[in-house]
């Protein structure tokens, strides 16, 4: 018999007594405010991360400018803002490990956690939003959901082959309690709250 | 700051004063306040100087039976580390109240995911089917392990046809019962734990102390020592910053360069054939996402129906480990990356056979948060190593003798049945009855001491009327600050040696539990 009819005969045989349903979940009154993007804002920060709102017309980056003006190296996910490491090119990814900035978006946040959602066609190549030192990621205010709940009803989760929820940047305090940012991932999360469509005249140069 | 400026408000909340740390060094978020996500500890706690060394775990001898006491005897005879210990998890128990409390629907969360559970383990078969036949649409290679040592040959098998040598991981307490890593060493291939707090353990070369924070008995001071004679660090620098900074920057071209890498595995949901991971570091990311092969290692148990059942469980998960809303990532994988291979282990590991345990069997259901672990009086003062078993604190009394009756029988005696590993567990086992009832069946079949079969007697006597419990409880000034003076004083019981019990406070759990909660919410 094969280890998995053997595992399955068990499993049958075992079964305990009993009648076990499957319950219902309820829906669950959202436990934020109807202002989405300040609940999001505050819960982020919680966790680490940080929210601003975009620049103006002219630049809508430059809240974070000084982080890309930094930055050597910047991946860019997004037609926003065009980075000077083609992530369309990358041959693996372990080729991504020099990255300062990743620029991606967010398919959707979460309310109630601070949350922001990708998938493997968000981020183009799924390490960079890992290997990269700082991470900043476009959400449209617009895709914000109330909470976890409402998150799992999204269609990503049965159709992406990756879906990640990153709520703020990498941390460990596996040290006597010590928060640390950047312990294996990104040092730093911003968010930067863009409206999808809006293309800044010309290209953005990082 | 010394622990003398405290404010009556702070002291109220500290255990050991020689632990609070004068400075603190914790991340700050955009308005200069103090984070506390992740496993962060809402103050700071620190063991310090002069260095005292590191005590180690059980003696493990063979199939003998581990003495969890008298390897609790050495946690307690190192006092800084007995107490950051103490301290530090009963700082992350606290922590997981108030975001308990912060939920309204905690307690029908509770019963929703113990219910989601039981339904699953007891249609499992079906759901695994469900879970092979979407995993393999997927794409997935599917492989089943009947045990740990099948586990292990199947991902030696997936490694040596792609001529793999190095694999990066992350947490894995199945991987731990498979004893996966001793494994991979005797044949050649390399394992890099990529947790901070696993990767520390593996330098040191010692078991994962406890299910989420795996080094939490060992001070930055043992870190800066591991640190030293394995990193080559500066052996007196021990700024926690600065430990961690020299991991992520020893760890992180092992990872580029490794061959494979293997997630364990938080949820698996049987409607996608997803293999959902919590993590704090990422690191089931960069596992799953760098080397060019990808392989999650699954316990059977760990299947849920459908991706709606997922949030319930999110939400319980990371509050009741470590009292943060949700971990830094929850990662949903599902299919290959273009171009690679993705396999899944499905590992039975006695768990089918568990299932047939009339009294045992909803064990099963166990999320792995540890928050049993934080609030076990017994566990806070001998530290996970003491226990001598894969799983330790009160989940690991009940489990562990499922896998070796004789070398575990004593470890259903380390506990004072204070019935507070029941009260916060998010899928509603029943602890504490399953601890008295393993020690029901061990006296039955003769596996343990007489000097202990008495003890049972009569703590089976008070536990058959739960109000004279209840009772027996509050007279003998139990709480679970500290270890109840009845479980400290009764000469029946070897943990009742010579133990000085500071400031035992004049209140049961349920006593201290009513009125902490209700100042609580008086305080909102
Ligand atoms: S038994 Fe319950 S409290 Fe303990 S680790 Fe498992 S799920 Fe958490």
């Amino acid at each position: 018999m094969s280890a998995r009819d053997a595992i399955l005969s068990r499993l049958r045989a075992n079964r305990p007594a009993g009648d076990f349903p499957l319950p219902e979940v309820p829906a669950f009154a959202p436990l934020v405010g109807d202002d989405l993007v300040a609940e999001f804002t505050e819960r982020l920060a919680k966790m680490g991360g940080r929210v601003e709102a975009a620049g103006g017309p002219a630049d809508p980056f430059a809240p974070v400018r000084h982080r890309l003006n930094g930055a050597a190296v910047i991946a860019s996910a997004v037609p926003e803002l065009s980075g000077n490491r083609d992530l369309a090119t990358v041959r693996k990814p372990g080729d991504l490990a020099d990255v300062d900035v990743a620029v991606v978006r967010a398919r959707f946040g979460v309310a109630e956690t601070g949350s922001v959602l990708f998938t493997e066609g968000d981020l183009i190549v799924n390490s960079v939003a890992y290997l990269a030192q700082h991470l900043i990621v476009l959400l449209d205010p617009a895709d914000l959901v109330v909470n976890i709940q409402a998150a799992y009803r999204r269609p990503e989760f049965g159709q992406a082959a990756y879906a990640v929820l990153h709520t703020g940047p990498s941390a460990t305090a596996d040290i006597e309690g010590v928060l640390i940012h950047g312990a294996q991932g990104v040092r730093s999360l911003t968010v930067l709250l863009l409206p999808r469509g809006v293309l800044p005249r010309g290209a953005q140069e990082a | 700051m010394s622990a003398d400026d405290l404010t009556p408000r702070q002291t109220e909340d500290v255990l050991h004063r020689e632990v609070r740390a004068p400075s603190d060094e914790s991340e700050r978020g955009p308005g200069g306040e103090r984070l506390q996500h992740a496993e962060a500890a809402s103050k700071p706690i620190r063991a310090d100087a002069p260095r005292e060394p590191q005590p180690r775990g059980a003696k493990v001898r063979g199939n003998r039976p581990i003495d969890q006491a008298e390897a609790a005897e050495r946690f307690l005879a190192a006092p800084l580390h007995q107490k950051a210990h103490d301290e530090r998890l009963w700082d992350v128990r606290r922590k997981r109240d108030v975001a308990a409390h912060g939920i309204p629907e905690w307690e029908e969360l509770r019963e929703l995911a113990s219910q989601i559970k039981t339904h699953t383990l007891t249609h499992l078969d079906h759901y695994l089917e469900q879970f092979e036949a979407a995993a393999k649409a997927n794409g997935v290679h599917v492989h089943w392990a009947e045990d740990g040592a099948a586990h292990n040959r199947i991902v030696l098998d997936i490694l040596k046809k792609h001529g793999a040598k190095s694999l990066v991981k992350s947490k894995s307490m199945l991987t731990e019962e498979c004893g996966f890593r001793h494994f991979m060493a005797a044949n050649d291939i390399a394992v890099i734990e990529t947790d901070l707090g696993e990767r520390i353990q593996q330098l040191d070369e010692e078991e994962p102390s406890h299910v989420v924070m795996p080094a939490v008995h060992k001070t930055r001071l043992d870190v800066a020592e591991v640190f030293a004679r394995t990193l080559g660090t500066d052996p007196d620098n021990d700024d926690a910053h600065y430990l961690a900074e020299s991991q992520r920057e020893t760890t992180r071209p092992l990872i580029l360069q490794a061959d494979a890498g293997l997630t364990g595995c938080n949820f698996a949901i049987a409607e996608t054939g997803t293999v959902v991971t919590c993590t704090n570091e990422g690191n089931a990311d960069l596992s799953g996402n760098v080397p060019p092969l990808q392989i999650h290692s699954i316990g059977i148990e760990k299947l849920i129906p459908k991706v709606e059942h997922l949030g319930v469980f999110i939400r319980l998960l990371s509050r009741s480990a470590l009292g943060s809303p949700i971990t830094q990532y929850t990662s949903h994988f599902r299919g290959p990356r273009a171009g690679t291979e993705m396999h899944m282990v499905l590992v039975d590991n006695g768990r089918s056979e568990r299932l047939a345990m009339e009294e045992f069997w909803t064990s099963l259901k166990c999320i792995r948060c540890g928050a049993c672990m934080n609030t076990c009086p017994v566990y806070r003062r001998s530290g996970g190593l003491s226990y001598g078993a894969t799983y330790s604190g009160p989940i690991g009394l009940i489990i562990d003798p499922t896998f070796n009756k004789r070398k575990y029988s004593t470890l259903p005696f380390s506990s004072t049945m204070n019935g507070s590993c029941t009260n916060v567990c998010p899928v509603k086992i029943n602890i504490h009855e399953q601890i008295f009832a393993w020690r029901k069946v061990l006296a039955e079949e003769h596996r343990i001491p007489l000097l202990k079969q008495g003890m049972m007697k009569a703590a089976g006597a008070v536990l058959s009327r739960p109000a004279a419990y209840r009772a027996a409880i509050q007279t003998a000034d139990s709480a679970l600050r500290v270890l109840p003076r009845f479980a400290v004083y009764n000469p029946a019981n070897t943990w009742g040696k010579k133990r000085e019990m500071p400031h035992a406070p004049r209140q049961s759990f349920h006593a201290w539990y009513r009125q902490n909660r209700m100042k609580k919410e008086t305080d909102a």
